[in-house]
């Protein structure tokens, strides 16, 4: 595997579970350096991909390189360069999360200073106590040390903040950063679309097995859905028109207004926005104009 | 997840992904984890009870229960004869085997598959083997523990002699090693079958029990109708049974056994055969996790 070698090469990737069509031909590349979003409602293909990727399962038909290896061939060489971050965990727990990342420290090459990752993840005071012991959200710090103690080069993530307060998703996400930073490159699934803005320099929105949109996260779903929405009150009625040039519009309303517009709002759509009008549209096949109606209501 | 466990993949070295799977990496990694398995069977309460305990607990149970009955084995001369709770010492020490092996690993395996346990090691860089290696030494460290536990409990609670010729001990030595092994990868292989964690128990547990009774365990071998013996001499239990009492019983009660000898060339040959039974089933039915369900 070359450097420039994309780290997750995926092509026309197909599961079927007997008659049931789980993933549809999806495609995509992840190259080095890269955090990769995978978005999409629940069933709808994220977690078969990121297993079928981890090796956990094997595809129906398609190709699919990880580390310029096929997943359901990849031996302990190959599993001793990722991290893997499960979705659910609910092991036993009788031993320390100093003891436990330790234990898993071995298995690695060359893995991280144990103490350094369980201050990384913000577990220092928990450190000599029982994983069964702890919190949903301080098991699933554990999960991700765990991830990450082999120093991998890819790193997947699933769902890894699910059940977070918002102070720890904040400091997980200064977690990821700092990962970034060193050059790890990261897959992770989600269902919180600020935490796909903040950490992901790429997403693709997967629905019904396959990927409905695909793309830098400040140009998901193309330029139509990010149209900028103005909103405005006038004599007590509520107003609004998307537009290329809210400062215009603005401006306009000002002059006729002969001062400050009552209730004035420019709102570019979010990729919350962006994402519900996508996935909307695929899964209840609404027109594309209900489907903006509903996203301007939901705004 | 392949299975490969000692070699590597040659696509993997293509790939440029660093070789570092070997077999000197796989019986390391197996050790640490014989030490990490047994700080986690140590540190669960109940089943440190009930498996740990149980052979000792039996045995008190036997002894005190048949305590007035006198002794057994007898000549008419009066010599020879000894108490019920030496006579029970060996089927314990049988048991405590079975069950440390079949038993522990049956349920513990089935328990760490349904939890998630093996799914994260499925996707860790840590080879079957030193999983196994892990599960193993765990139950023969715990298994001696608890062999010597039973017999100085035996010894001092109930005053049962120990034998003193070396010959019965490296007899027990031999028949103790190959019995736990082979109830090892036993239990490794029967945890395949409860379809999840939480019926292992209900699964494992009216195996055991059932071999315990049929094999000279809790019921005096001998008393057993013909047909019966023959049946339970398919299983590995009597023959574990078969010698240890050739360890712990005086000579004179081999006349009682099935051939009027201890047969301890066919003690050793059905535990082999099972072992590798044992293995080969591990082989086939074990998998980390099962795909696609």
């Amino acid at each position: 595997m070359n450097e420039t070698d994309p780290v997750v090469s995926v092509r026309d990737l197909r599961k079927t579970y007997g008659k049931v069509v789980g993933l549809d031909g999806v495609s995509l590349e992840i190259h080095r350096g890269e955090t990769f979003a995978m978005l999409g409602p629940n069933g709808a293909g994220k977690s078969t991909t990121i297993e079928i990727l981890e090796g956990y399962r094997d595809r129906t038909g398609g190709e699919a390189k990880v580390l310029g290896v096929d997943p359901q061939t990849g031996g302990i060489d190959w599993k001793a360069r990722l991290g893997i971050v499960l979705q659910n965990t609910g092991e036993s727990g009788d031993v320390t999360v100093t003891e436990q990342l330790t234990h898993f420290a071995g298995y690695y090459e060359n893995p991280r200073n144990v103490q350094e990752v369980i201050e990384a993840v913000g577990l220092t005071e928990k450190a000599k106590a029982r994983i069964a012991k702890l919190s949903g959200g301080q098991r699933r710090r554990v999960d991700v040390a765990l991830g990450i103690i082999g120093r991998p080069r890819l790193l997947f993530l699933d769902e890894p903040t699910t059940g977070f307060d918002p102070e720890a998703r904040r400091q997980f996400w200064g977690l990821i950063e700092s990962l970034k930073a060193e050059g790890t490159t990261i897959l992770l699934t989600t269902h919180y679309l600020d935490e796909a803005a903040h950490l992901a320099d790429r997403a693709a929105v997967i629905n019904h097995g396959k990927i409905v949109a695909l793309g830098k996260i400040d140009e998901i779903g193309g330029k139509d859905a990010r149209v900028p929405l103005v909103k405005w009150r006038a004599s007590g009625e509520a107003k609004q028109q998307r537009t290329q040039k809210p400062a215009e519009l603005v401006a306009k309303l000002q002059k006729e207004f002969g001062g400050e517009p009552e209730g004035l709002e420019v709102i570019r759509p979010s990729l919350e926005d962006i994402y519900l009008e996508l996935v909307g549209v695929n899964s209840h096949s609404v027109a594309n104009e209900d489907a903006s109606n509903l996203v301007e209501v939901s705004i | 997840m392949s299975n490969s466990t000692v070699t590597a993949t040659g696509t993997a070295t293509e790939s440029g992904i660093p070789h570092i799977d070997s077999i000197v990496r796989t019986l390391k990694l197996g050790f640490s984890r014989i030490g990490y398995e047994l700080k986690l069977y140590f540190r669960q309460g109940d089943s440190v009870f009930f498996s740990f305990l149980f052979p000792i607990l039996m045995l008190a149970v036997f002894a005190v229960a048949f305590s007035s009955a006198g002794n057994i084995g007898t000549r008419p001369d009066g010599t020879g004869g000894i108490t019920f709770a030496a006579y029970y010492l060996p089927g314990m020490v049988a048991a405590g085997m079975l069950l440390s092996g079949v038993q522990n690993l049956g349920v513990d395996i089935a328990g760490e598959k349904g939890n998630g346990t093996l799914k994260r090691l499925a996707g860790s860089p840590l080879p079957v083997i030193s999983y196994f290696i892990g599960k193993i030494g765990m139950v023969l460290v715990s298994a001696v523990f608890q062999a010597i536990l039973l017999l100085l409990v035996a010894r001092i609670a109930f005053n049962v002699e120990l034998p003193t010729d070396p010959n019965k001990w490296w007899l027990f030595a031999w028949v103790f090693l190959l019995g736990v092994i082979t109830s090892c990868v036993l239990g490794i292989a029967l945890s395949a079958l409860p379809r999840s964690g939480k019926s292992a128990t209900a699964v494992v547990i009216p195996i055991v029990l059932l071999l315990q009774f049929i094999s000279g365990v809790y019921l005096q071998f001998s008393m057993l109708p013909d047909w019966l013996q023959n049946f339970a001499s398919i299983f590995p239990l009597k023959w574990m049974a078969q010698g240890m009492r050739a360890v712990f019983l005086p000579d004179s009660f081999k006349a009682v056994e099935q051939t009027g000898t201890w047969d301890l060339g066919w003690v050793a040959i059905v535990m082999l055969i099972w072992f590798v039974v044992g293995l080969l089933l591990c082989k086939l039915t074990f998998r980390w996790i099962r795909k696609d369900t």
